[in-house]
């Protein structure tokens, strides 16, 4: 097969070689008769029509996805190990052995949660029309006959099934999860871990079997002469048309796009989710452009005013509780220590700047000022602790607690901030008290802080 | 000897044994991490929604859009269909990826988490459709306006 297209206009029809007769495997009669018993509408029929589709568009998208693929995986099972799950506060409890080797995140660069966590779902969103475009490009092997000809393609296309619904799947909850609709009704992070690995089973298979196809589909054409081929040039793959697995239409429409204009489309889809997206975690003046992101909301412009995960009246945080009647307490030392407000405000401050960052894939930078975690830890009589438990004075609630590992508790930058950006913080924002740590996950950097519990066994 | 072993093979399962050992492998994993939500009594909801996943888009999604898409060729036959055709994608793209908040599902969570409520984003969307299209009709102005001042 030639590996460029002639570029003078108008193309020739490009000679294809007759494909293998196909071959049934074991048990062949069986095989043969499913193929006789096609149902009306399915196999390569004339109804497909698509100019575009062949194996090297296919491979273009594949390549992509080949690519940006694994960096949403691993961002998401970095995330997972981010939330620690060797103090059991990784959801979901108990994966097996269905997890990246464990190690404690590290506090540096302090930016590692917001990166991860904003590539895992800036990169997962950005990457949905790509693997529309893709589904579109291979939809008619979804309707070929026979469905299969031997056990090999009766095993493969099962596979298939983990390929194609797990990525919805992930993808359908993940979108929605982002955006608080849990009209699924079951617990998020069991079923998009899980769903991850599914996905991840079909697809190292799928790659594996199809990595052959995929670089013969990509040396089937030049890209830089389908990227100078205009619309009036723009030719249908060729295609044997005895090829019962070919996905090169028989009859196709006159094109109405070219491949480089697909590529656009497909590639422009990308831009307009990447720019309602990027801004909730890049922030600054792009945050207003995630126009339908609950994260490009704005709050105001005041020190106080920026993304809000769990409201304090949400969290039943009530005057009693945070009021003047409000104590910090120690523990894990001789004897346990209690401070009130005043009390916190006397000990030696420090300001950093750090990102609050969620995994829902949102993060803001502020300006932090507080107690050192590792003063308090020292005057609870705990100065090297190998972890510590804080706690939140809010009655109920997921994460109303969180273990920190010894080095996010001795990070010069670990704070309990009284204030962002040189005023108290806003009851919403965890007021008299907060945790806030370098590449800590969000939901780790507990408001209301009522107790901290420095732990010197493991 | 061998190749005569993997011939056999070939004939009949399909194809070489590697093969085999590789589906078999990933499906193992796939099957060990479906085990693992079988802890969790909402399972079966799981699985009702991997499977919708797929029918929702092969079998819903993928029919309504072409069919869409022929209407159009029907309607504007020839390239400028795209006129039509990529804003609406974008109008396509747009709410299946923010319907949410468009349509204003999971309000009680949204206003728990954020103190907000999501009354802005409809109109939000709408004016981005309206972009979207407003450009795509510029566009179309400009370019047939082009051409019949190149033809004059």
């Amino acid at each position: 097969m030639p590996r460029t297209r002639s570029e003078s206009a108008p193309a020739r029809p490009t000679p294809v070689a007759p494909p293998p007769p196909p071959r049934y495997a074991f048990p062949a009669p069986l095989w043969r008769t499913v193929e006789r018993l096609r149902p009306p509408g399915l196999g390569r029929t004339r109804h497909w029509r698509s100019p575009l589709r062949g194996p090297w568009l296919t491979s273009v998208f594949g390549a992509v996805l080949l690519v940006s693929l694994p960096i949403v995986i691993v961002t998401g099972l970095l995330d997972y190990l981010a939330y620690g799950p060797q103090f059991h506060q990784a959801f979901p409890f108990g994966v097996g052995w269905l997890h990246l080797p464990y190690f404690d995140w590290p506090t540096r660069p302090s930016w590692l949660f917001r990166l991860t966590q904003g590539l895992h779902v800036g990169l997962g969103l950005v990457l949905i029309p790509v693997v529309l475009a893709k589904l579109w490009s291979v939809v008619p092997r979804l309707f070929a006959w026979p469905p299969a000809r031997s056990l090999a393609q009766v095993l493969e296309r099962t596979s298939l099934i983990a390929v194609v619904g797990g990525i919805l799947f992930e993808i359908a909850t993940g979108v929605l999860n982002i955006q608080y609709d849990y009209v699924f009704g079951f617990d998020f992070y069991t079923a998009h871990y899980f769903g991850a690995w599914v996905f991840l089973g079909g697809i190292v298979v799928h790659v594996a079997l199809k990595f052959p196809h995929l670089v013969a589909g990509l040396r089937s054409r030049s890209l830089r002469t389908e990227l100078r081929t205009p619309l009036a040039e723009t030719q249908p793959e060729p295609a044997h048309p005895e090829d019962p697995d070919s996905l090169v239409a028989l009859d196709p429409a006159p094109p109405t796009i070219s491949r480089r204009g697909l590529l656009a489309v497909v590639g422009g889809g990308a831009l307009l989710v990447g720019l309602l997206t990027a801004g909730q975690t890049i922030g600054g003046p792009l945050r207003r452009a995630a126009i339908l992101l609950p994260r490009g909301r704005s709050y105001g412009d005041g020190p106080n005013d920026f993304q809000i995960n769990r409201t304090s009246l949400a969290a039943g945080i009530t005057d009693e509780l945070v009021g003047p009647t409000w104590r910090l307490n120690l523990t894990g030392g001789a004897l346990p220590v209690t401070f009130d407000l005043n009390a916190l405000h006397a000990m030696p401050q420090h300001t950093a700047e750090l990102p609050l960052a969620c995994v829902e894939g949102w993060s803001s930078t502020q300006v932090w000022s507080g107690v050192r975690l590792r003063d308090l830890a020292a005057m609870a009589g705990v100065p090297a602790p190998t972890s510590a438990v804080v706690r939140s004075v809010e009655p109920a609630g997921a994460f109303n607690v969180a273990t920190l590992t010894r080095g996010q508790v001795l990070d010069p930058d670990s704070l309990l901030a009284t204030e962002v950006n040189g005023t108290p913080l806003s009851r919403d924002h965890g007021a008299p008290c907060r945790v806030i740590a370098p590449a800590v996950p969000g939901v780790h950097c507990t408001k209301w802080v009522g107790s901290i519990e420095f732990r010197t066994a493991p | 000897m061998i190749a005569g072993v993997i011939t056999g093979w070939r004939s009949f399962y399909g194809e070489h044994p590697a093969h085999l050992l590789a589906v078999l492998a990933c499906l193992a994993l796939a099957g060990y991490a479906a085990l693992g939500v079988l802890m969790n009594p909402v399972w079966p909801r799981m699985l009702l929604w991997f499977a919708a996943a797929i029918v929702a888009h092969d079998l819903v999604l993928f029919p309504l859009y072409a069919a869409t898409d022929r209407l159009l060729n029907r309607v504007r036959p020839g390239p400028a269909v795209n006129y039509l055709r990529l804003p609406l994608l974008g109008v396509g793209v747009s709410f299946a990826l923010f319907f949410p908040g468009i349509i204003r599902q999971g309000a009680v969570t949204y206003h728990a988490a954020t103190g907000l409520t999501q009354e802005p984003f409809l109109a939000r969307w709408l004016l981005l459709c309206a972009a979207m299209f407003g450009a795509s009709l510029l566009a179309y102005a400009l370019r047939s306006g082009v051409r019949r001042l190149l033809q004059t």
